[in-house]
């Protein structure tokens, strides 16, 4: 297995965001068995598992995604530099301008690339034209596409191809300047090439943003992140560094996963 | 690997995939059956419609009738047989020789072959005019001012020409005075007499302005009877072919078209004159005779009207159903009822709109706001606004089960995209998923809209009238006139062709107007299509 160069792992914040004894329901089926984990912040987080895991539910519930269907509850907390997502000062709208989110298939909306990318700040009411012509370019100069559409910016998102439409994704996702960036397999959707734009991509965005990953690419989880957690039945069975858990598991299971036994 | 031949047969046709096509014949009979009727109706009135306007030859026949001769000037307009009393067929063709005036029929039903002899003579002469329908002539002379001038002189035509064009200027001239300015005096008189009744005009400044009214109306009868007496020196006379005079007063001569002389490119261009007219005249001659421009104009207004009220209705109704009602019994129950409301007969919402909308709230609105005209009513009788309302609660449930499959097709994916951004439920509709749903949504209102303008039976209780001596949007304050009763093409094609004191020439312009009806439905259509098909461009769903 290649050793990524990862920068050391360090964080000022190493429980940035913090999911304590976590248990999620939807109906009466459990999807997530008392969960607890730290994320760091500043770092990349993957959540890797076979599918109906949980990985995706434990995503989804940190920027309460999950609320939108009926019949949930949860037990536990999560919080959010040592706020609960779910304290009743919280509101929702909020909580999603801090938390930015990626999807699996792109999914941009029918509207221009411009307005995409501000779509977030639409919503917020912000309308003057300096800050969202600002907030255009840096976005998309981050998201790695100012260059590939800064001459097109008015033309509908449908005309790029599926990794630029994800990369517009991505864009959008960050516009409004969230802390955290979650990927729900941001790269199932695309051919290789724009998998590995993507990755550097997401490599670059570390800098500025906690970024927790789900991924059914054992290699797209070496490749990327600092920290992997591996999900089984929705219990949490191994967490650690990147490194560790790939070439030095705990568990058989683990073992069993990585080395595709399983999936 | 497997022999050749093995693998040949695992993809040659067999007996079971051969089963399907009987069926695939079938559904492609049931199209081309329905292609077929849909073509043979649009044919037939295609070419029944447009037949009408072409420009006919006319015979000059002579026919014997018991023993005499009688001399026929007309054209063939139908051809059956008749079995006579001792069992012979007969070829029986239906003439039409105009002359409404002088023989009481326009048509005359004759045996083939009793027409002695038949010719076309150029100087057979169709007439227009405002009264008793066309006319077949031949010129003898021009009565004008100054003398009489004969058919033979070399004048005749231009003199003709100029009568008719003055006869035509002094017409606009004299309705514009009698309808407008009379008009305008009558309406302040009975403002006036409104005004005196509720005590808001002193007595004696009412009488004052009552004798200046009426002196202003007295000026503008004596000088419409004087462009009349004027006008009355002019004449065309004529004789029919059976030698008997015609005199065709200017006032009410229209058009005179010499239908055997002229070529092809004088037919093409009177068939387009006459649809011309036929498009942008009032009726005349209980709706037989001229346009239908009145019809055209109220079956627009009402759709384009009945469009507006029926689409955010809808589209709300539908937001509510699909997106913010919960999902239950109750919701179950609205969405079977909406459902069935589509399956109202019509009559029944024109029964509806006639209580609700004409007696309850147009009678409220009566009450309350045109208190002073009463008895007469403004709002609580049938009219275009009652009208385009009924036949948006009729069209409603199409809106509504278009917009909420429309709503229901937007991905889930691109709502979470929304919700991940920050917005509110509400953003999301209003931003993303109502833009994405809105070619779906204006194909409900392009269903509605074909669905109302061709509606009949509910409009004839709530507003459609056989003759409308005024449009709903005119040069009159305030200009929109809601409350006017109106015609419609529908209603129209009704009257002509089962109402008409004269059914044998009111069958033509059946015909043009149910083209017409069609032409109009379909350009509305057309357009919403237009529209649509922009904005599925603009918001072309992705791939995948």
């Amino acid at each position: 297995m290649p050793a990524a160069s990862h920068p050391p792992l360090t964080s000022d914040r190493p429980d940035f965001i913090k999911v304590d004894d976590f248990s999620f329901y939807y109906g009466e089926k459990q999807a997530i068995f008392n969960i607890s984990m730290d994320i760091p912040e500043k770092q990349i987080t993957a959540l890797i598992g076979p599918s109906g895991c949980g990985k995706s539910t434990l995503l989804r519930n940190l920027n309460r995604m999950n609320d939108l269907i009926d019949g949930v509850h949860h037990k536990g907390d999560i919080l959010i530099g040592n706020t609960s997502l779910y304290d009743p000062s919280v509101e929702v709208i909020s909580l999603r301008k801090r938390v930015g989110m990626v999807f699996q298939k792109y999914n941009p909306f029918a509207k221009s690339i411009y307005e995409n990318v501000i779509f977030s700040l639409r919503v917020a009411g912000r309308s003057g034209k300096k800050e969202l012509d600002e907030t255009v370019e840096r976005a998309l100069t981050s998201a790695a596409l100012w260059d590939e559409v800064k001459d097109r910016l008015h033309e509908s998102a449908f005309g790029l191809s599926g990794g630029q439409q994800q990369r517009l994704c991505i864009a959008r996702a960050i516009a409004n300047q969230p802390e955290i960036l979650l990927m729900d397999e941001p790269c199932a959707a695309l051919d290789p090439l724009a998998t590995l734009k993507i990755e550097e991509l997401i490599l670059d965005l570390k800098k500025q943003f906690t970024i927790v990953i789900v991924t059914h690419n054992m290699m797209q989880a070496t490749r990327c992140s600092d920290r992997t957690a591996f999900l089984y039945m929705g219990k949490l069975i191994e967490y650690g560094e990147t490194l560790e858990i790939f070439e030095r598991p705990q568990q058989t299971q683990t073992e069993a996963y990585i080395s595709g036994r399983f999936s | 690997m497997p022999p050749a031949d093995s693998k040949k047969s695992a993809f040659a046709t067999t007996g079971r995939s051969r089963k399907g096509e009987p069926l695939v014949w079938l559904t492609a009979a049931g199209l081309a059956f329905g292609v077929a009727m849909a073509l043979g109706l649009f044919s037939l009135i295609l070419v029944k419609g447009m037949a009408s306007f072409w420009p006919q030859r006319i015979d000059l026949m002579e026919v014997s009738n018991n023993g005499a001769v009688e001399i026929i000037a007309g054209y063939v307009t139908q051809e059956t047989q008749r079995r006579d009393a001792a069992g012979v067929l007969h070829e029986e063709i239906q003439i039409f020789r105009g002359n409404k005036d002088l023989n009481g029929e326009a048509f005359k039903y004759i045996d083939r072959d009793l027409i002695k002899s038949s010719s076309r003579p150029e100087n057979l002469l169709l007439v227009e005019r405002l009264e008793y329908g066309p006319a077949i002539v031949t010129a003898t002379a021009l009565q004008t001012a100054t003398g009489r001038i004969d058919a033979a002189s070399p004048d005749f035509q231009k003199t003709l020409d100029a009568m008719l064009d003055r006869g035509a200027n002094d017409r606009a001239e004299l309705l514009g005075i009698e309808r407008k300015q009379i008009g305008a005096i009558s309406r302040e008189l009975e403002a006036l007499g409104r005004a005196e009744k509720f005590n808001e005009v002193a007595p004696e400044i009412a009488a004052t302005r009552r004798v200046e009214l009426q002196s202003s109306f007295d000026l503008l009868q004596k000088k419409a009877a004087a462009i009349r007496l004027e006008l009355a020196q002019f004449s065309f006379i004529a004789n029919a072919a059976d030698g008997r005079e015609i005199i065709f007063p200017a006032e009410k001569l229209l058009h005179v078209f010499p239908a055997n002389e002229v070529g092809i490119f004088a037919r093409v261009g009177e068939t387009i004159h006459r649809i011309w007219r036929f498009l942008s005249e009032d009726p005349r001659e209980a709706n037989t005779e001229g346009g239908v421009f009145p019809a055209i104009f109220g079956t627009v207004i009402m759709t384009l009207v009945m469009s507006l009220v029926v689409t955010p209705f809808g589209v709300i109704a539908a937001i509510y159903l699909r997106e913010y009602a919960k999902q239950g019994l109750m919701v179950r129950i609205v969405r079977i009822s909406v459902n069935n409301l589509a399956g109202v007969p019509s009559i029944v919402f024109g029964v509806f709109g006639l209580a609700f909308f004409v007696y309850f709230v147009g009678g409220g609105l009566d009450q309350w706001l045109f208190a002073d005209k009463l008895p007469t009513p403004t709002y609580g009788t049938p009219g275009i606004l009652w009208a385009s309302l009924t036949l948006a609660l009729l069209t409603l449930p199409v809106v509504i089960v278009a917009t909420e499959e429309a709503l229901s097709a937007v991905p889930r994916g691109v709502r979470e995209a929304a919700l991940a951004c920050g917005a509110s439920k509400w953003q999301t509709i209003q931003r993303v998923v109502l833009p994405a749903s809105l070619p779906g949504i204006l194909t409900g209102v392009i269903l509605a809209m074909a669905r109302g303008a061709g509606e009949v039976a509910p409009l004839m209780l709530v507003g459609v009238v056989k003759l409308a001596p005024s449009l709903p949007i005119d040069d009159i304050a305030p200009f929109i006139h809601p409350e006017r009763k109106f015609m419609h093409l529908g209603f129209h094609i009704y009257d002509l062709g089962f109402q008409s004191p004269d059914a044998e020439a009111a069958k033509p312009i059946v015909y043009a107007t149910a083209l017409l009806l069609i032409v109009v439905v379909v350009t509305l259509n057309l357009t919403a299509i237009i529209i649509r098909n922009r904005l599925k461009k603009r918001f072309a769903v992705s791939s995948f």
